[in-house]
């Protein structure tokens, strides 16, 4: 516990990438298997499933240092992270703090085993290994408890740290990292362990990512013809595997996904075997329909005939990354959409190609991007013909050319804090617009605003707060702001009956009055 | 009831029977002052009253032609039916309590203040006293310092890391009171070369000619023209952070020491390489043990987080209320 808690502060405090990478790697040479994969595990943004709720947790805490439960919650408020409130207000020395024990005995003997236990046993194990844990660590083992890490790094960058440390390419150890694991000493000796030939075959491949483009790519990008075109659409980015017999589906977030869309595992059997395409998910009938019909088939343990009838779903292939069982990706996009075509031709829905978008020179392109939101796309996507299929968001290879995003102007309504460097900053903000005399919230928003612009709203928030509910104030009407956003939905869940997508700050329109600000009438006239 | 014996008025704290105020705002006839920080400290007034080791600095903060009495610590002096005498609040050099006293009662307005020792003023003294007026700067109970020595030893060792790697190490600190202090708990061997930023040279030299002992610093103004730092130290305050006067080091690291560093978000979100916990006033247990100390009955609060300070000990059975200041303005000041 103690090694990871020393690389959790150091980390928090390196600023730039590598002294982060090189950090994380020191730890990762010297790390035992067990404790090692507990901390790929935690580092690359995984979480174990919460086993106290933070009101038990702040009434232990209360026992524990003898304050009141109301000292506690003003302290946490303050503090705006509850495992740095037990941390800091606990005081300095309960116990003798020379506990030797390594991070995977606290996860499994400390933490996950409060699973079965009764609540005063709970609390009684809870407040022991506070007694027995210095500042660090007990800031650590209550992270742990309440929820994710959020130390600032990504699972690349770990994956980066793990090619240092193991000597192997990054996209070896991205390849062994995808998918379902658990962080088991075997899993860790597994990302160390000789390339094998045939690696596990249902993992798919890192899925490469595009940069938004914001120059002209005229100037940018030079010939046109060295690119080629597609629509972005507005989906599921989905890899569909499927070697010898056996069919998955990824999404980007590394969940399989293939109990969500059957009809596609189905259609996967009309491929060669040892095939693996990229492609979009969409909902489809007839033409692509929006965002939010195809929402409605995610995260449902069966689908069933009704919603398949209801929201039929394609995926879109654009690219072709492994064809019997070999790794294309080495070889340029020109090749391997050939060969994707020849795949594809005669292929019956839902398995579709992806078309490309042709134009005669970027003048013509900009003309039909400026056609995206009829067709109900996001944009364009550039991508190299003579480049391979990299890992990660490498500069100039793939681009997103999207359009601009729609506007509104909207009235700051509520405000909550953030999380991890903003804890005790109010950043989570939401916004309404009027209807007839009320105001009606339209959209929730986290980003879009500078640090100097965030702390100045805070100080505004705090000094013109209505009310308060737990966490959450309520302000005067009074600041405007202008959101973007990249589609509008009717929608019965939410009480202005629309739902916008993506939405985020643009501007402050300090240059606005609350009467300026939309109005819900003008915003449903943007519904398709 | 009886006039309480210290109000806050439209000019600051006041006492009517003595006819003076303490740390006044607005210019007045006369004030007693606890200590040389802007926001307690302020001009304009006729007559002065201050603890002697303070007075270089007290001067140079309210002007050369001001006039200002100095006293020695626990030496009394009579407002008409009002005692009142100076003792140790060990917040900065010359920093005082001010006990109050009309034969009734006792009264001490601390000022600012804090229980760790410091090698640059004179130790906290605790004062019996009926009512007690305490800052509450940093009462939560999160906030409990570190020792200063064990703080001075992290910013040496992670100056001589930045000095190997030729980095200069750039500390922000509070120009007056912390900056001294830092200087003064640096452990020996230096990594190198100590400067100090114009705003800091000249307080510190106050310092010295009261008498303190503290390491040899030289001014930034003052270096060669090919001085490059990359082994330096050096203290400036935090107006300084992200101006142009920082170009002058390659590739510095910055740390930042005040009690606010306390909290992660404080430190993260400044942009600081590192925050180092230390500060002039009193923490939560500090704060506490101050109060049962003195066996006052009744606490008035002054600063930052009073609200809750105020309810815990109303409900620790004293008889706590807030008394509305302007201290603790610059939030710098920590």
């Amino acid at each position: 516990m103690h090694a990871f808690a020393e690389l959790f502060q150091t980390l928090d405090r390196a600023r730039g990438t590598n002294a982060k990478v090189s950090a994380m790697a020191a730890y990762f040479s010297q790390a035992s298997a067990a404790d090692g994969a507990w901390a790929v595990y935690f580092l690359s943004g995984r979480r174990i499933k919460r086993l106290i709720g933070p009101t038990r947790l702040r009434e232990w805490l209360a026992e524990a240092t003898g304050l009141p439960d109301w000292l506690v919650t003003e302290t946490h408020e303050h503090v705006g992270d509850l495992a740095e409130t037990i941390a800091l207000m606990l005081p300095e020395e309960i116990e003798q703090a020379d506990d030797q024990r390594g991070l995977a005995e606290w996860v499994e003997a400390e933490i996950l085993s409060l699973r079965d236990c009764e609540e005063a046993e709970c609390q009684s194990r809870v407040t022991s290994a506070w007694a027995a844990l210095d500042e660090a660590g007990r800031f650590l083992y209550s992270k742990l408890l309440t929820g994710a890490l959020r130390v600032g790094v990504s699972q690349t960058l770990v994956e980066r740290a793990l090619a240092q440390a193991s000597g192997h390419p990054q996209a070896v150890i991205a390849h062994r990292m995808m998918g379902q694991w658990t962080p088991t000493a075997a899993f860790y000796s597994g990302l160390f362990s000789e390339r094998e030939e045939h690696e596990d075959a249902s993992r798919p491949y890192p899925f490469f990512l595009a940069n938004p483009l914001e120059a002209d790519p005229a100037e940018l990008l030079g010939d046109i013809h060295d690119w080629q075109a597609e629509w972005k659409w507005d989906g599921i980015r989905a890899q569909l595997v499927r070697r010898g017999d056996a069919i998955y589906l990824w999404s980007r977030g590394e969940g399989l996904i293939g109990e969500s869309f059957p009809e596609i595992i189905e259609a996967a059997e009309t491929l060669p075997a040892d095939t693996v395409v990229d492609g979009e998910i969409l909902a489809w009938q007839d033409d692509v329909l929006p965002f939010a019909q195809l929402q409605r088939r995610l995260g449902r343990q069966r689908v069933g005939k009704k919603l398949r009838a209801e929201v039929p779903v394609r995926l879109l292939i654009y690219d072709l990354l492994e064809q019997g069982g070999e790794d294309l990706r080495a070889r340029p996009l020109g090749g391997r959409r050939q060969t994707l075509e020849a795949i594809m031709a005669g292929m019956p829905p839902p398995l579709m190609l992806s078309p490309l978008v042709m134009a005669a020179d970027w003048q013509a392109l900009a003309a039909l991007r400026a056609e995206s939101r009829a067709r109900g796309v996001e944009g364009l996507m550039l991508k190299r013909r003579d480049s391979a299929y990299g890992t990660g968001r490498p500069r100039g290879i793939w681009w997103k050319w999207k359009i601009e995003p729609l506007t509104l102007d909207a009235i700051l309504l509520y405000a909550q804090p953030g999380h991890g460097r903003r804890a005790n900053l109010y950043t989570d903000y939401s916004f309404a617009v009027h209807d007839g005399e009320q105001l009606v919230p339209i959209a929730k928003a986290y980003s879009g605003l500078n640090d100097a612009e965030i702390r100045r709203l805070d100080r505004w928030i705090r000094q013109n707060t209505r009310e308060r509910f737990g966490p959450v104030r309520s302000v005067e009407p009074q600041q405007v702001f202008e959101l973007a956003f990249e589609g509008i939905a009717a929608s019965s869940r939410h009480k202005s009956g629309v739902a916008l997508r993506f939405p985020r700050i643009k501007r402050w329109r300090e240059d606005l009055g609350p009467g300026d600000a939309d109005t819900l009438q003008q915003i449903k006239a943007l519904l398709p | 009831m009886h006039a309480p014996l210290i109000q806050p008025t439209e000019d600051g704290l006041y006492c009517a029977a003595g006819d003076f105020h303490i740390d006044p705002w607005r210019p007045v006839e006369r004030a007693i002052i606890t200590h040389a920080h802007a926001d307690h400290a302020r001009s304009g007034s006729a007559l002065y009253w201050a603890a002697k080791p303070g007075l270089g600095l007290l001067q140079r903060r309210l002007g050369k032609n001001t006039a200002i009495h100095g006293v020695d610590y626990g030496e009394t002096l009579q407002f008409g039916p009002v005692t009142v005498s100076l003792h140790p609040a060990g917040h900065i050099l010359g920093s005082a309590q001010i006990r109050v006293t009309d034969g009734h009662e006792v009264w001490v307005a601390s000022g600012d203040y804090k229980r760790d020792t410091d090698p640059t003023c004179a130790p906290f003294e605790v004062i019996p006293c009926d009512t007690f007026i305490t800052e509450a700067t940093f009462a939560l109970p999160a906030y409990r310092w570190p020792s200063a020595a064990a703080v001075a030893a992290d910013i040496q060792q992670w100056w001589q890391a930045n000095a190997t790697e030729g980095r200069t190490t750039v500390v922000f600190s509070y120009a007056l009171g912390k900056a001294q202090r830092l200087l003064a708990e640096l452990p020996t061997p230096h990594p190198g070369p100590i400067f100090l930023h114009g705003a800091v040279a000249p307080l510190t030299q106050d310092y010295r000619a009261a008498g303190i002992q503290l390491p040899v610093t030289q001014t930034i103004g003052e270096a060669a023209d090919n001085e490059d730092f990359s082994t330096s130290l050096v203290i400036a305050p935090p107006s300084a952070a992200g101006s142009t006067w920082m170009r002058r080091f390659r590739k510095p690291a910055t740390g930042f020491a005040s009690g606010w560093m306390r909290i992660r978000g404080n430190r993260r979100r400044r942009g600081y390489d590192r925050g180092f916990v230390i500060s002039d006033h009193v923490d939560w247990p500090g704060l506490l043990q101050t109060i049962e100390e003195t066996g006052a009955k009744r606490v008035l609060t002054t600063h930052g987080r009073a609200d809750e300070l105020v309810r815990y000990l109303n409900e620790m059975g004293l008889n706590a209320a807030p008394l509305n200041t302007l201290y603790g303005e610059d939030e710098e000041n920590g």
